[in-house]
């Protein structure tokens, strides 16, 4: 099996990359790119963990094949902080202790920031209708939904 | 398993008619990939038609719309005109799976995935949608509700590729509708669906429907004694009871984890019912 040259973009950056045919985008960026914030929950789109966003739209990344990846831009959860300053949503995550164990985070704040970007004003039920494809084991979901609200009515302050 | 992503229909369909063994066209993925990463199929070649740029068009066509086969559910979910063409359509595409999912899926991979279940296959078939298939042989428009023949199974032969779907355009006062049922808010395959297309006279009676169930048999049906029961009416009580009755007489449905034979053909009757009246509140305008 040959192995498949792709030149792409992720978080602003050139990156190129060979892989398999039936290597999905998560695998690529997970284990041969070291971006390992993308996490694996279910391997078949139900959960959320793995979401980028790909020329601007929310995707999975578990249901995309790397070689799709070919001249696209690429947004992982390794873009979301400049540097050491914290994407709002994150900090509004740790403020509202929207965590436990951590596994979900990356997925639910690519996609949250996927929907501000969308929806700078969103009423709690648009949160949890946009992030049903998320899931959380831990946190019941509520204070995950309130972070999300309070960061937006801190953007819109701003 | 070999990958290919070719520029043109053309040379796409040459793939897939030239291969040995089994091929898959790769549109949106979100089924072909989790069934490639299950092992549920073990494709040679697959064809990604997402570098094909007429597959990603929505364009205005004889008062009605044709959609890319490619066309993402949020990108129809974004597109005003049919939306308000044909709201059943796009409201049941956009029941498929997540807001992640939505960024992928796309009608015309949900009409070849054929599962009984697909969500915007009923609405399809009432809506006299027409696939163009693009093969070996050249071009055929086709009914969807001529492509599948059951679970997986379609009649597209090797080497053909539906390349778009045909929304037609519909008389004045005309509302289409599709409900599902599913035991969450969000997230689910369909217990049952129904999907309804209607056209009323200036006097409010109903001039002509369509009726179509999901999740109900092999494949989704088209049921014709369900749209007579409406046709003439003003979609009264009596008129909404004969519906019901003869949607839940059309059922064919299998005992499974997600419903029984005799709660899906209850269920078939209640939504046809409730997606009658949404329909004719839109054509009400």
């Amino acid at each position: 099996m040959s192995q498949i040259h792709v030149s792409t973009t992720i978080n602003g950056d050139p990156v190129e990359y060979l892989c398999e045919p039936d290597e999905t985008l998560l695998d690529v960026l997970r284990d041969r790119l070291g971006l390992t914030g993308s996490k694996e929950g279910c391997g078949s789109g139900d959960c959320g963990a793995c979401s980028v966003t790909v020329d601007g739209r929310l995707v999975c990344s578990c249901l995309m094949l790397g070689a799709e990846a070919d001249g696209k831009q690429v947004g992982t959860i390794e873009g979301l902080a400049e540097g050491e300053n914290l994407h709002p949503l994150q900090r509004k995550f740790l403020e509202h202790a929207a965590l436990q164990c951590g596994v979900c985070t990356p997925g639910f704040l690519v996609a949250a920031k996927s929907l501000l970007e969308r929806n700078s004003d969103p009423t709690e039920t648009e949160v949890r209708y946009w992030l049903a494809g998320n899931l959380c084991r831990c946190t019941g979901y509520d204070k995950i939904v309130r972070a999300v609200l309070d960061t937006a009515h801190d953007m819109k302050g701003a | 398993m070999r990958y290919e992503a070719p520029d043109t229909i053309d040379q796409a369909v040459q793939m897939l008619a030239e291969a040995d063994g089994l091929t898959r066209v790769l549109a949106g993925g979100t089924d072909v990939i989790v069934q490639l990463r299950s092992g549920m199929v073990e494709p040679d070649l697959m064809v990604d038609i997402k570098r094909i740029e007429a597959m990603h068009a929505i364009t205005a066509e004889g008062g009605g719309f044709r959609v890319g086969a490619a066309v993402s559910g949020a990108q129809l979910g974004e597109h005003e005109g049919v939306k308000a063409l044909w709201p059943g359509v796009v409201e049941a595409v956009e029941l498929i799976g997540s807001t992640q999912v939505q960024g992928r899926a796309t009608m015309a991979g949900n009409l070849c995935n054929a599962s009984p279940a697909a969500d915007s296959v009923p609405a399809l078939v009432v809506a006299e949608a027409v696939a163009s298939i693009v093969g070996p042989e050249g071009r055929r428009d086709v009914p969807v509700d001529e492509i599948t023949t059951g679970p997986g199974k379609t009649t597209l032969a090797k080497g053909e590729i539906v390349e778009s779907i045909l929304l037609p355009a519909r008389p004045a006062n005309s509302g289409d509708a599709y409900l599902r049922f599913i035991p969450r808010t969000e997230m689910d395959i369909a217990v049952v669906g129904a999907g309804i297309s209607l056209t009323l006279n200036d006097d409010g009676t109903c001039a002509a429907a369509r009726v179509a169930l999901g999740a109900v048999a092999e494949v989704v049906l088209l049921v014709e004694p369900a749209a007579d029961a409406l046709i003439g009416s003003r979609l009264d009580e009596a008129a909404l009871d004969a519906l019901a009755a003869a949607a839940s007489a059309a059922c064919r449905p299998i005992d499974d984890k997600r419903g029984t034979i005799e709660f899906r053909t209850k269920v078939a009757g209640v939504l046809a019912r409730r997606a009658a009246v949404i329909a004719q509140t839109r054509a009400r305008g």
